[in-house]
């Protein structure tokens, strides 16, 4: 579902052999740019700094517990899907230091870490991790306690998005309306063209800043018709995804079935691994340690990315709470389906497909909430 | 600061490769710093000078595979404080739990050339299974950043962070890509404990499960993974049978694709 593109954007045309121009007009406004660069076999998000930098000519076949990166020789700069890391490494970084005390004579001084933030620009972000960043926004940024550490990220990036024109086989933003064209969030979003040898971006700025970019990259106005032209890319993207997911009363549905016998079925195949939390755009759950010197003069207070599939994430005094499988598969099933409305609002999930893809289980969200659903029919 | 008794370490050893305690002489930049926090009383890999017992700490390395070592365990848990097992063969028997799977007395009649010398058990076990352990740290070889974690904790009198999650937790924490979703190489990283950096994925490798089963860990799940893999059953019984093969989840597993 996508809905109408805001009136009051600018639209220009980028040529592609103009798009090193554009990646110098990032840097050369302070930013670290950042995108998507091939390693490791995968689509790994890194620094970049050249076109040479992008995956030209690659994409990606994703299933569910299968990601294979694929040279396909076209000259497509955003030719691949997502990868398996999401831009929350950047924001809201797996290990961060958050104090450190020393011992004095007079006694004990803390010191909160403040590590600089650096300014950066993130190219190549697709429609639903937009919807991710709007989510975490919702849970990090909102109500009493804001997160230091991504607010000051956060409140520093240029977003420049690129809307889909390949779906992977694990997608299903269509079914959470995260996509697959931007419709708010960025600075830019860009439609990349490939038409008769012709290969250019149509670029929709919803900022300032983000003209002051396209601009000194050269960029035109673009016409009516070449801006329907993009539209038509993430149309014709739309009707390839094949992965549904019915969200009528999901919410609900799950709310209800807290001891459907599903759970225990899915926890024999669940691993209890935590990658489908750690790739998950929108997964935020941490823990903090407490770590000391030898000589106990100084102590570092380190917080790092958790998962609610470890057995220490509920521990409370005397166990953990979720110390079977099927809790904790149904605790992270239901918050991001269910019970985040309650919390912030909003879905938790954004249908970028990667929790499905990267289950060495292959365990498809998709198919247990459908699952649970149709039990409800007989 | 507050001045404490520098605490009394022994260092032991049973059937083992001498590796795990190595890592404590293999700390370098923290070495002195941990020798002036305690004082290594008994540690013949690094000194002759024994100090006698009793001692605040023992780390223990090695599985008890003889007579003479379940008497000299005892001996050892008698005069320790804290009796903590360094390393795979001493939480788990390590790679000489192998013989476990068979019959010992086969392996002797061939090795060696005088089978009458030889004294042994019939199974290579864990410390554990033989006199009470207070902690236990995993690895083939041990982390040294683990060890150095332990013994400040320790000294400090607070809990280690010593996770007992997947692999899986370290490697996306350090940005690995997943070598079994994204290659299609079996790895043992979803159900094996973190601790050692996620090494192997990060060098495009599979995890080879040197840290031993992780907390819950769904060994049945993962071979069946393995076999849509295209692992044979051979193959299957051959992963789990490595340094941890007597944990018991590894064992369990392995056993279960014997049949």
């Amino acid at each position: 579902m996508n809905k109408a593109t805001t009136s009051s954007n600018r639209h220009y045309i980028l040529q592609s052999g103009d798009f090193q121009r554009l990646l110098d007009s990032i840097i050369g406004n302070g930013y670290r740019c950042l995108g998507p660069t091939v390693q490791d076999q995968a689509i790994v998000l890194d620094d970049v700094s050249s076109v040479k930098d992008l995956p030209v000519g690659w994409s990606d076949n994703q299933q569910a517990a299968a990601y294979r990166l694929q040279k396909n020789g076209s000259p497509a700069f955003f030719g691949y899907v997502l990868g398996p890391g999401s831009w929350k490494k950047f924001l809201y970084p797996a290990r961060e230091r958050l104090l450190t005390t020393t011992r004095s004579r007079s006694g004990w001084k803390a010191e909160a870490s403040a590590e600089p933030v650096q300014k950066m620009a993130f190219l190549g972000i697709r429609p639903c991790e937009l919807q991710a960043l709007a989510v975490l926004d919702k849970v990090l940024l909102e109500g009493t306690y804001a997160d230091p550490v991504y607010r000051a990220r956060r409140s520093q990036i240029l977003v420049i998005a690129v809307n889909c024109a390949e779906v992977g086989g694990t997608c299903f933003c269509d079914s959470m309306s995260t996509g697959p064209k931007a419709v708010s969030g960025f600075d830019l979003a860009l439609t990349e063209i490939i038409t008769d040898g012709k290969h250019h971006f149509v670029v929709e700025s919803a900022t300032a800043k983000g003209d002051e970019i396209v601009k000194l990259a050269h960029g035109v106005s673009a016409s009516d018709q070449e801006i329907s032209k993009a539209d038509a890319v993430s149309t014709a993207a739309a009707k390839k995804l094949s992965k549904k997911l019915n969200t009528i009363g999901v919410k609900d549905l799950l709310a209800r079935n807290l001891t459907h016998p599903r759970w225990k079925e899915t926890a024999g195949r669940c691993l209890t691994c935590s990658n489908c939390t750690l790739v998950c755009p929108t997964c935020f759950c941490i823990t903090v340690e407490d770590y000391t010197d030898l000589k106990g003069n100084s102590a570092e207070r380190v917080r790092r990315w958790d998962s609610c599939f470890t057995m220490d994430h509920s521990y409370i005094h005397g166990g953990s709470i979720r110390n079977t499988p099927d809790s904790r598969y149904r605790q992270w099933l239901t918050h991001k389906f269910s019970s985040w409305w309650e919390q912030y609002g909003i879905s938790g999930c954004v249908g970028c497909g990667r929790c499905i893809t990267w289950c060495p289980a292959a365990i498809d969200v998709t198919e247990e909430i459908q699952a649970i659903r149709d039990s409800e029919k007989t | 600061m507050a001045q404490h008794k520098k605490p009394k370490v022994a260092v032991w050893k049973f059937a083992s490769c001498d590796g795990c305690q190595l890592s404590l002489l293999d700390c370098e930049d923290e070495l002195l710093a941990v020798a002036g926090e305690i004082q290594i009383a008994n540690f013949l890999e690094a000194s002759r000078a024994v100090v006698n017992g009793p001692y605040d700490v023992s780390l223990v390395e090695g599985s008890i595979t003889t007579p003479h070592d379940i008497v000299r365990i005892q001996q050892v848990r008698k005069q320790s404080k804290y009796l903590i097992t360094i390393g795979a063969c001493a939480t788990a028997g390590g790679i000489q739990a192998l013989r476990n799977f068979k019959n010992v007395k086969d392996y002797i009649t061939a090795v060696y050339a005088h089978p009458e010398y030889i004294e042994t058990l019939a199974l290579s076990t864990p410390i554990a299974a033989n006199v009470e352990v207070d902690f236990e740290l995993r690895g083939c070889p041990i982390n040294k950043y683990q060890l150095i974690e332990v013994i400040c904790a320790l000294l400090n009198n607070r809990k280690p962070n010593i996770p007992k999650y997947s692999v899986c937790l370290e490697c996306k924490q350090n940005g690995n890509v997943c070598v079994m979703v994204a290659q299609g190489v079996s790895c043992l990283g979803p159900v094996t404990q973190a601790g050692c950096g996620a090494l192997c994925p990060a060098y495009n490798r599979g995890c080879f499960g040197c840290f031993g089963p992780k907390e819950t860990p769904n060994t049945i799940s993962l071979s069946n993974r393995f076999s849509d893999l295209g692992m044979k059953k051979d193959d299957i019984i051959r992963i789990y049978r490595t340094y941890n093969a007597f944990a018991e989840p590894f064992r369990k597993e392995s056993e279960a694709y014997e049949r």
